[in-house]
């Protein structure tokens, strides 16, 4: 079943982008969407069947060469059945929706045929993706990191004409692969050190790796650590964390259904996805997540600041997506794997959705994306506007405090502030607990401009605006759907009692029933848990039991459950905030905006201008590769090689031409078979001479 | 049949000699018969290659296939393979008749065309072939004249000066391996080379015009050969001749001469260099890390900044190369077998690089990126597959050139993490090269008028790059098919390797403790 879930795609892919010729555009893409929705339907059989175990299932073998062996090859535990519904449901979703969406574009020219490339490519996306979840070891999972990035190349520069979308393809591959080389060079050290790349083995080693020292460029390292943060410099390209993040806004040149998908839903969370699935090393590795933590709070914080001034629909979106990925890196980093997953599941159904509806929108307007031309369309698009609300409701963590009762990312993004305060980190929960507030400011923001108020821009348009065809509501409704319930109704399997959770993950709770009956505080001494877990019980976790590993010493998930009530509260605080000051600048005073960006102007044009990260970056490393190939080129080739090196052969050339010149070309066979001979009779004369002596 | 070997290699000679002596004229007619001859003749010799695959035995590491008969002046006639030959007289076999194909529309001396073609074969596969010193050299050098003429009669503008640059450059590398081979004559009394491959030669330090010589005669001599394998490579600093014959070259001679020509200086450092003188390579080897390193880098910056499409991808053949040398010394499992990968993947990819080149070039009369852009509202097939070939160039996963790439790094992480991360900051650079060019060429909207008319690929140039596209994605699914093959051998030539290495140290520490 998993292995059909993992190449259907690829079948339908195939089928719809090459033999569309053949079998017609529609019954291409009738194809390849019945497939993922087969898919979505097997993955929801396996999630909700999976009993904890790990398994693998062998497909082939894929590179071998000596002790590097590696198969194509499934492993099947807690964290692949999280992934498998998300990108299935979420890809299932995205095809339908595609149907309403790519039906008319005005970027094609009169019979062109473009409908069955782009769900040929979101098929292959979803191959990639699945490749990535799937995978029983870290090459497989490097083809499936850069198969999803080929695949986002592809979808970002789908309309060819523009020149802006072929740079934001490039943008986004180019930089991509910068996080790559570190994931690379951490695949390189983990087989240098374990002489294996499947997980297994690598996380059996995991505890040796921490009490090892590699020598990597100018100093010695841990191992642990190095392996770790090399890891996660991929993730921080995927996941567009902060210094890697800047192809993800541009990345909005795409259609609006793959910015669901790709850069929303599945893509970007890969990077989470693999540094839950290194757990055990990350656990080891005390310094990376630390930065981990940090990288993550500091993109939270940014990329919340960028969204609060960006007018195009889908950059507000975009943003904040970068700072939502961020919340999920501050749980991987403190340890809660399972919260960092709670949130990547809840927030691929209500981000997914804000994306489609942000489709609806453009697409209802004509593929208008300014947010200031929109205005009260929610008479206009009465649907749209409800799966927008919800979405909105979901994202800015609306919900009853201190219960579990809420919105879906109320629940899982109240989970990662709790256990930031629960780990001791203060300034990243204070980070978080302002990105919230902004969160839900730049949310009610773009609600409030695009629904609410008085049409603005082209009247036209305005008038012309229209709902959505079937096809796409009824994937919004699909989402809306789970962003209300997908927080509650596995809030005890992700941040549950810590017994629920290791048992829902797989791992042998044997150590986790001492200490959550030992002490409520949860701070038994670390030292002591460890002996007791070890000597007494013989079953502690080790890691690769189980989809993640819990160090011994994190108590973190266990100690969120009882951080003070203003704690618990204080996300809940930040979301009211935000939405009265939304509510009070784009509603009761629409003209405080525009005031408050004269007065505050440099600090308004460093927020619009994305902190200048671009153009910092065009300076330093764009204009300078430039430079120096151009130099390299001109003076190195040229001047310094050409000129020194070959200096006596060029004073031999002019002659040769000459003599060439001279000759015709039939000529040119005379030469040759002398140098034939002259060759022979040298190497003949000089062998035979040599022997003589 | 015991000289299938001599078949293999020398059927295309055959072929060669027939059309020469036996077609006459100009007229269509004959130049069709002469195309389809050597078509023929190609494809035959790749069948008779399968038989060789067929028979092969990848678990003896050994020579196979040996032929032996006394030849001229008291030589000897011998050729085999091992499993390190073997994959690269496949592909030579293999991409042949793709490259006699693909140059269907010469008009131009086609006849000599062919001959040449046929000739080149012929001296190529006995590279990979011949066991013997001499035998080695004259195939080694004699490939030279067929690709000088190619580039000199066939070529573009510049073609005289590419021409005698590129012979120049090559051939005086190779006067010092000749020296080199004179000497291991000597010193051996022998030219056979499974003879020489057991001989070792002498490391000891010598003294030279006051210079000591640390690993003594087999230094001197693995820098001989380095020398010629180097410019063949090309390795940087010695590259600047390949930009400049791949430009004047025709279409189909890129194709030989970046597909399969440059693959003789990684065959050579493989037969020769590495295990013939093992103090040497490793003594040698970190001059060989930043050379490669060096190359990677600077290369692809260059690269970058192309104006004309078929430098920027002799550029990046270059830089792919780096990978190669790096992974060769290496010197562990996956250094060598991703270097043997990499140069048969570079193979198909650079193949096709070069020929995707050619289809525009045949159209339009120009390499210059600036006079396209847009081509993908024309010639959707040809977007595709320049597409998947442009992806394979930048090592993706899937694709032949991920794996050569992977395992390079990974052997060469084990030996210096410095150059690893250099050359791996490749896989950026080349992402962004490529990119740019495809951008540049393909996407947009097509505005020029010259283009308007232009055509996508035509049933013949579909067939040229099918097989192409099928070993690509074959080769990155699955590798097996070749680490296979060579995995044995390379297990083999290491294993005498460290035993060489670890002998030479224990005689060095004897030396000492006699001294004292």
């Amino acid at each position: 079943m998993e292995t059909v879930i993992l190449l259907a795609p690829l079948a339908g892919a195939i089928i719809c982008g090459f033999g569309w010729r053949l079998i017609g555009e529609q019954a291409g893409m009738v194809i390849a969407t019945a497939i993922l929705f087969l898919c979505m339907l097997l993955s929801w059989i396996v999630f909700l069947g999976h009993d904890g175990e790990t398994s693998r299932i062998v497909l082939m073998r894929f590179i071998d060469s000596g002790t590097l062996s590696t198969d194509w090859a499934i492993r099947l535990d807690r964290l692949t059945a999280i992934m498998l519904v998300v990108v299935t449901t979420v890809s299932a979703l995205v095809h339908l929706y595609s149907f309403g969406y790519m039906a008319h574009d005005d970027n094609w020219r009169h019979g062109e045929h473009y409908r069955a490339r782009f769900f040929a490519y979101l098929s292959f996306f979803t191959f990639a993706m699945l490749a990535l979840v799937t995978s029983d070891n870290l090459v497989q999972m490097f083809f499936g990191w850069e198969g999803v990035g080929v695949a986002s190349y592809l979808l970002i520069g789908f309309y060819w004409r523009k020149g802006s979308a072929n740079a934001a393809a490039i943008k986004a591959f180019v930089v991509n692969r910068i996080g790559d080389f570190g994931f690379a060079l951490g695949i390189f050290a983990l087989f240098y050190l374990t002489d294996a790349v499947s997980f297994d083995v690598i996380f059996g080693a995991a505890p040796r790796l921490a009490e090892t020292e590699i020598a990597f460029l100018w100093t010695s390292w841990n191992a642990a650590e190095l392996i770790a943060f090399l890891l996660f410099v991929g993730a921080m390209g995927k996941s567009a964390q902060l210094f890697l993040h800047t192809w993800l806004p541009d990345a909005m040149e795409g259609p609006t259904p793959v910015s669901a998908l790709i850069h929303a839903a599945t893509m970007v969370t890969a990077g989470v996805f693999l540094v839950c699935r290194m757990s055990p090393v990350m656990e080891f590795a005390p310094g990376a997540t630390a930065f981990i933590t940090w990288i993550g709070a500091a993109t939270a914080f940014f990329a919340a600041t960028v969204g609060l001034v960006q007018n195009d629909i889908k950059r507000v979106i975009a943003y904040s997506t970068c700072s939502q990925l961020g919340y999920m890196f501050v749980a991987a980093g403190v340890g809660v794997y399972s919260v960092a997953m709670f949130h990547l599941f809840t927030h691929a159904f209500f981000k997914a959705m804000l994306f489609l509806g942000a489709g609806s929108v453009i697409h209802g307007m004509h593929h208008e994306q300014d947010m200031r031309n929109y205005g009260g369309l929610r008479h206009k698009l009465p649907w749209t506007f409800a799966a927008m609300l919800v979405g909105t409701l979901a994202i800015t963590g609306v919900g009853i405090p201190l219960t579990q009762y809420g919105f879906a990312g109320f629940v899982s993004k109240d989970a990662i502030i709790e256990s930031a305060f629960a780990a001791g980190e203060l300034p990243v929960f204070w980070l978080l607990v302002a990105g919230a507030a902004m969160t839900s400011f730049y949310s009610w923001r773009l609600m409030f401009m695009t629904f609410w108020g008085s049409p603005r821009g082209d009247h036209h348009t305005h008038e012309h605006a229209h709902e959505s065809p079937r096809t796409m509501l009824m994937p919004l409704a699909v989402l809306a759907a789970g962003s209300v319930l997908a927080g509650m109704v596995w809030y005890n399997s992700f941040f549950g009692k810590e017994e629920t959770v290791k048992a829902w993950f797989g791992i042998p709770v044997a150590e986790a029933a001492t200490d959550a009956s030992g002490d409520a505080a949860g701070h038994a001494p670390a030292a002591e848990a460890h002996a007791g877990g070890d000597a007494v019980h013989g079953a502690a976790a080790l890691p690769g039991e189980g989809a993640i590993y819990i160090g011994p010493d994190n108590h973190v998930l266990h100690d969120a459950h009882y951080v003070p009530a203003w704690v618990r509260a204080a996300p809940f605080v930040a979301m009211l905030l935000g939405l009265a000051v939304a509510f009070q600048f784009y509603i009761r005073r629409p003209d405080w905006p525009a005031a408050l960006a004269r007065n505050q102007r440099p600090l308004y044009l460093f927020l619009l201008n994305k902190w200048y990260f671009d153009e910092i970056y065009d300076f330093l490393f764009v204009r300078s590769a430039r430079a120096i190939g151009r130099l390299l080129w001109k003076k190195g080739d040229g001047a310094v090689i050409d000129g020194s090196i070959n200096g006596l052969a060029m004073g031999v050339v002019p002659f040769m031409t000459r003599l060439a010149a001279r000759a015709q070309s039939g000529y040119v066979f005379h030469y040759a078979f002398a140098m034939v001979l002259g060759i022979a009779i040298l190497v003949t004369w000089m062998t035979l001479s040599a022997g003589g002596n | 049949m015991s000289n299938l070997l001599s078949i293999v290699t020398f059927l295309p000679a055959l072929a060669a000699a027939i059309l020469a002596l036996f077609l006459r004229g100009e007229d269509r007619a004959a130049q069709a018969n002469a195309k389809w001859l050597a078509l023929t003749a190609t494809l035959a010799t790749f069948l008779a290659s399968l038989f060789l695959l067929a028979g092969f035995e990848p678990a003896n590491p050994g020579f196979q296939f040996v032929e032996e008969e006394p030849w001229i002046f008291g030589l000897t006639y011998r050729m085999g393979v091992d499993g390190i030959s073997l994959p690269f007289v496949m592909l030579t076999t293999f991409l042949m008749p793709i490259t006699i194909l693909a140059c269907w529309d010469v008009t131009h001396r086609v006849k000599e065309y062919m001959i040449a073609f046929l000739a080149l074969e012929t001296l190529m596969i006995g590279v990979f072939t011949a066991l013997d010193l001499v035998l080695f050299y004259l195939f080694f050098e004699g490939g030279l004249i067929p690709m000088f003429l190619i580039i000199g009669i066939w070529g573009g503008k510049d073609r005289i000066y590419a021409a005698f640059k590129f012979f120049l450059y090559t051939f005086l590398g190779s006067v010092l391996m000749l020296v080199a081979m004179i000497a291991m004559y000597v010193d051996a009394g022998t030219t056979d080379i499974p003879r020489l491959l057991r001989h070792s030669f002498d490391a000891g330090p010598v003294e030279l015009m006051g210079w000591q010589i640390m690993g003594g005669m087999q230094t001197l001599l693995w820098l001989a050969f380095f020398a010629s394998f180097a410019v063949k490579m090309p390795m940087w600093p010695v590259h600047t001749w390949l930009p400049d014959a791949h430009v004047q070259a025709p279409t189909a001679g890129s194709v030989v001469l970046a597909a399969i020509l440059l693959k003789m200086g990684g065959y050579g450092f493989l037969r020769f260099s590495l295990p013939m003188f093992p103090v040497a390579s490793e003594l040698m080897a970190p001059l060989v890390f930043w050379l490669s390193a060096i190359a990677i880098v600077y290369t692809s910056l260059v690269a970058l900044m192309q104006e004309d499409m078929k430098k920027l991808i002799a550029y990046s053949s270059v830089a792919h190369m780096g990978f190669v040398t790096m992974g060769i010394f290496a010197a562990n499992r996956q250094g060598v077998d991703g270097a043997i990968f990499q140069m048969i993947s570079h193979g198909f990819i650079s193949g096709a690089l070069f020929l995707c080149v050619g289809v525009i070039y045949d159209r339009m009369h120009t390499r210059e990126i600036a006079a396209y852009g847009g081509l993908v509202n024309r010639m959707p097939v040809y977007a595709a597959v320049f597409m998947l070939f442009t992806m394979a160039n930048v090592g993706l996963p899937g694709t032949s050139g991920f794996v050569g790439e992977f395992l390079t790094l990974a052997g060469i992480f084990q030996v210096n993490t410095w150059v690893a991360a250099v050359a791996a900051t490749g896989v950026i650079l080349s992402a962004a090269y490529a990119l740019w060019l495809y951008r540049r060429v393909v996407f947009g909207d097509l505005i020029k008028e010259s283009l308007k008319a232009i055509g996508d690929m035509t049933r013949r140039e579909k067939a040229v790059f099918a097989p192409l596209v099928a070993m690509t994605v074959l080769l990155g699914v699955y590798p097996s098919l070749v680490t296979d093959l060579i995995g044995p051998t390379v297990a083999d030539l290491l294993t005498r390797y460290d035993t060489a290495l670890a002998a030479a140290a224990d005689a060095a520490a004897s030396l000492r403790l006699a001294a004292n």
